[in-house]
């Protein structure tokens, strides 16, 4: 079957399908099982976005293929498949702009990137306001994204009620919306292909997905700690269900479990797990043309291209490493969701579910070197990981390729927790998504 | 709902309590270099397993120390 070779992906296209379908043939699985080696280049740990991506950049930017790409689970079974799938890039720290807006970039270019229809949806993404001290906040993000040349501004009630006319701007309502941050290049993406897409394409250039491969252990030479791991080691491997690897670079790009693995290599991490849950209603008619975000009333909501209004809020508020739901998070949401859309209030929950979600104390990502040689992380991913999926991806790669932190990243490293340089994003990532 | 039992209040939900995360020592404060204040302000252990953790409970005001499995959320001290 030559389109299922090696580098040659069976392209995606209508003429294909028209010939496909009028044949009655079957298409070529979208990436391959393989037998675990020994050695690879580079053990990439999670395969979510921002692991699969790594390894698509590593192998297509440089030429660096040897790479497994392992999975307790499956392709996208975190939360890359959990999310609620929004992107923007109105972020409140200048690097967290500028870092964010290039992952903004490379969704826009991605569905050609991949050739895969990642459903990217430019709707526009609004972040209400319901206080003096919110709008001051929503004024400063305007600020900072403009100075950055993110499309980004401050409007009224009466703009927003034209914007999203189901809205209750009125000012009987218990929380009144007294403006928003309009955020027009923001939008939603279709989570599950972007992780196929980029493990269809990785898989093309030679890198190897291996699902159900647990990491239990990661070997480290020379460290100051127990077994010889920790600062001033270097990896040599990983340990997996399936067998031991040895590779000179393992990477960390895990959700949830990070500070295990992290443990692992002897390297201690600024993480706290918490799940946050989402849930979803029955599919209605198109009525909600942008993504609604309101950090006060601790909701954001969008509608999918089936008509399901998809609703997110802030975490749990204890940290756990269970999915569980609860009806207390399904009341809480129906509440506040009711607050800004009285409309809705005959809509049925179809399900809900939980992710975990990595919280580091200044809600900004871990990203880059660690005191173990070799040991890469790009974690702490809290409730923002899905948006900054791409870009991680090609900046850890340049990170690995080069041996050098890109300039991109350098706030992110780990290093800023001890150094007392956090990268204060609360006010733009602790509900607003 | 987690159920957390309060010494003073027994058993209330969750949103009774404000959460406080992980239990640690402080460094001694005469001694302690600035490399460990914020060794104990930020890292952590995020245990997936039995973890010794503060809870505040908005009832009675109090501030107590649990033992909690953080993946199947039963409170109660490691068994040995």
């Amino acid at each position: 079957m030559a389109e299922g070779e090696r580098g040659k992906p069976a392209k995606y296209s209508a003429a294909g399908l028209l010939r496909r379908g009028l044949k009655g043939e079957s298409w070529p699985r979208v990436w391959q099982e393989h037998e675990l080696r020994t050695t690879y280049d580079a053990v990439i740990i999670g395969a979510g976005i921002h692991g699969l991506a790594t390894a698509y950049y590593l192998a297509k930017n440089h030429g660096i293929n040897r790479v497994a790409v392992v999975d307790k689970g499956y392709v996208g079974g975190g939360g890359s498949g959990r999310n609620t799938a929004i992107i923007r890039s109105n972020y409140l720290t200048p690097e967290g702009v500028a870092f964010y807006d290039r992952s903004l970039t490379l969704y826009n270019e991605m569905s050609a990137e991949l050739n895969m229809n990642v459903m990217f949806s430019k709707r526009g993404h609004l972040t209400l306001a319901h206080s003096d001290a919110a709008m001051r906040t929503m004024n400063w993000r305007a600020e900072v994204n403009k100075l950055s040349g993110v499309d980004s501004s401050v409007i009224g009630p009466g703009e927003v009620k034209k914007l999203v006319p189901s809205l209750d701007t009125s000012l009987a309502s218990r929380y009144p919306i007294l403006g928003a941050l309009h955020h027009p290049p923001g939008g939603t993406v279709r989570h599950d292909a972007v992780n196929w897409g980029y493990a269809r394409a990785a898989d093309a250039l030679g890198v190897e997905i291996h699902q159900q491969t647990e990491v239990t252990d990661i070997f480290v030479a020379g460290g100051d700690g127990p077994q010889n791991k920790g600062t001033g080691g270097v990896v040599k491997g990983v340990r997996t269900t399936r067998g031991d690897i040895t590779a000179p670079v393992v990477v960390n790009c895990t959700a949830g479990w990070s500070s295990l693995i992290a443990d692992m290599a002897g390297v201690r991490l600024p993480v706290v797990t918490h799940p946050l849950q989402a849930a979803v209603t029955e599919p209605v008619r198109a009525f909600l043309p942008a993504v609604v975000v309101s950090g006060s009333l601790h909701v954001y909501v969008s509608q999918t291209a089936r008509g399901e209004l998809v609703f997110g809020a802030a975490v749990d508020p204890f940290a756990t490493y269970s999915t569980a739901g609860s009806l207390e998070f399904a009341e809480g949401l129906a509440s506040h969701v009711l607050q800004l859309m009285p409309g809705i209030s005959n809509l049925r929950l179809l399900r809900q579910w939980a992710g975990l979600c990595d919280m580091t104390p200044d809600y900004s990502p871990i990203m880059g070197f660690t005191p173990v040689d070799g040991f890469i992380c790009d974690v702490g991913w809290g409730t923002y990981g899905f948006k900054a999926g791409p870009v991680a991806g090609e900046q850890i790669a340049e990170a690995i390729a080069s041996g050098k932190t890109p300039e991109l990243i350098r706030n992110f490293a780990l290093e800023r927790f001890a150094d007392g340089r956090l990268v204060g994003e609360k006010g733009a990532a602790a509900v607003g998504h | 709902m987690l159920l957390v039992p309060c010494p003073n209040c027994g058993p209330r939900d969750a949103s009774d309590f404000k959460f406080g995360g992980e239990s640690s020592s402080r460094p001694d404060p005469r001694t302690a270099t600035p490399e460990q204040w914020r060794d104990y302000v930020h890292l952590k252990t995020n245990v997936a397993g039995n973890q010794k953790e503060t809870w505040y409970c908005r009832g009675c005001r109090t501030y107590f120390s649990l033992h909690r499995d953080t993946v199947t959320n039963i409170f109660g001290a490691p068994q040995s």
